[in-house]
């Protein structure tokens, strides 16, 4: 294993996660709520009365937060070089995964850590797993 | 006012995961590629939450309601079964093709340009299969004259 450290950035990781907390904290004692981003999106493809307006604010301040950011200082550089045929196949798998194991990483890596569920550490345990194999599959045994 | 909140706490959400470069790609196939060069800075963004996550979820015990709603939703102990390892491996394959999950994803949304519209939309329409799929399941368990009802998990179960 060879560290990458040109790209490492470890402050700007952690104080970006803990704004991610802060946000955790703020969503769970103003709202009551889990800040999972699987299960706040999906619930609003199950529409119940009372259980939309909370879930479409959220979803509206993740979505401006780039535009917000980008009017103190630049974006850092993102970089995405899938075909769409990749870009549809990842985000179908993503999207049932997600649904069907009940979180994704902000619901089960982080929250559910954090309340150290068995349910989310097991979860979480799958999730990586599958993400480095997949990514060791396609970079060293395919050769992208 | 849990409006503004729930806003807020999306747009910190969303400033915590450009910050630590998680919006980008690039860097999380960087972390999950072990066997080639590793940047190992998502693990210092799961640090950070979760030990400010975890103080928060610690003083929400001690507290009967939210400041703004009736409840604290906070799921069960629920058990360990199949649909939560299938999914969370179905969705970790998906994670590491693309390097998008779905927070990122919709953080990116307005920055991203095509590719992540195309990779957000798949996404709801997975998350749309899954609804359907739970509906059947429930009509098949509970008879076709509940078939409109809610199915399965509430949606505060992450």
């Amino acid at each position: 294993m060879r560290i990458d450290w040109l790209h490492f950035t470890p402050w700007d990781a952690l104080a970006g996660g803990i704004l991610i907390g802060l946000a955790t904290a703020l969503l769970l004692i103003a709202n009551g709520r889990v800040a999972g981003i699987s299960g706040i999106l999906g619930g609003l493809l199950r529409p119940a009365r009372g259980d939309i307006a909370w879930r479409l604010s959220f979803v509206l301040g993740l979505f401006l937060a780039p535009l917000v950011w980008l009017t103190m200082r630049a974006m850092p550089p993102a970089q995405i070089d899938h075909s769409p045929v990749m870009l549809a196949i990842g985000g179908l798998l993503v999207g049932i995964g997600t649904r069907f194991g009940s979180g994704c990483t902000s619901g089960h890596g982080v929250c559910g850590i954090a309340r150290l569920s068995p349910r989310s550490l097991l979860a979480t345990a799958c999730f990586m797993a599958a993400g480095f194999i997949t990514v060791f599959v396609v970079r060293h045994v395919v050769g992208h | 006012m849990n409006l503004v909140t729930a806003f807020v706490s999306g747009l910190l959400f969303g400033a915590g995961l450009i910050l630590s470069g998680m919006s980008n790609p690039a860097k999380v196939l960087a972390f999950l590629d072990v066997a080639g060069t590793w940047d190992p800075s998502l693990l210092f963004v799961m640090v950070g939450a979760i030990l400010v996550a975890a103080f928060a979820f610690r003083y929400a015990r001690t507290r009967v309601r939210p400041l703004f709603g009736h409840r604290i939703h906070v799921p069960g102990a629920g058990r360990v079964d199949l649909p939560l390892v299938l999914g969370s491996v179905t969705f970790g394959i998906g994670w590491g093709l693309v390097g998008y999950c779905p927070g990122p994803a919709l953080t990116a949304l307005a920055v991203g340009g095509h590719s992540t519209l195309l990779f957000v939309a798949a996404m709801v329409a997975g998350m749309a299969i899954f609804e359907v799929a739970e509906r059947i399941r429930a009509s098949h368990a509970e008879g076709p004259h509940v078939a409109a009802g809610p199915a399965g998990p509430g949606p505060t179960r992450e």
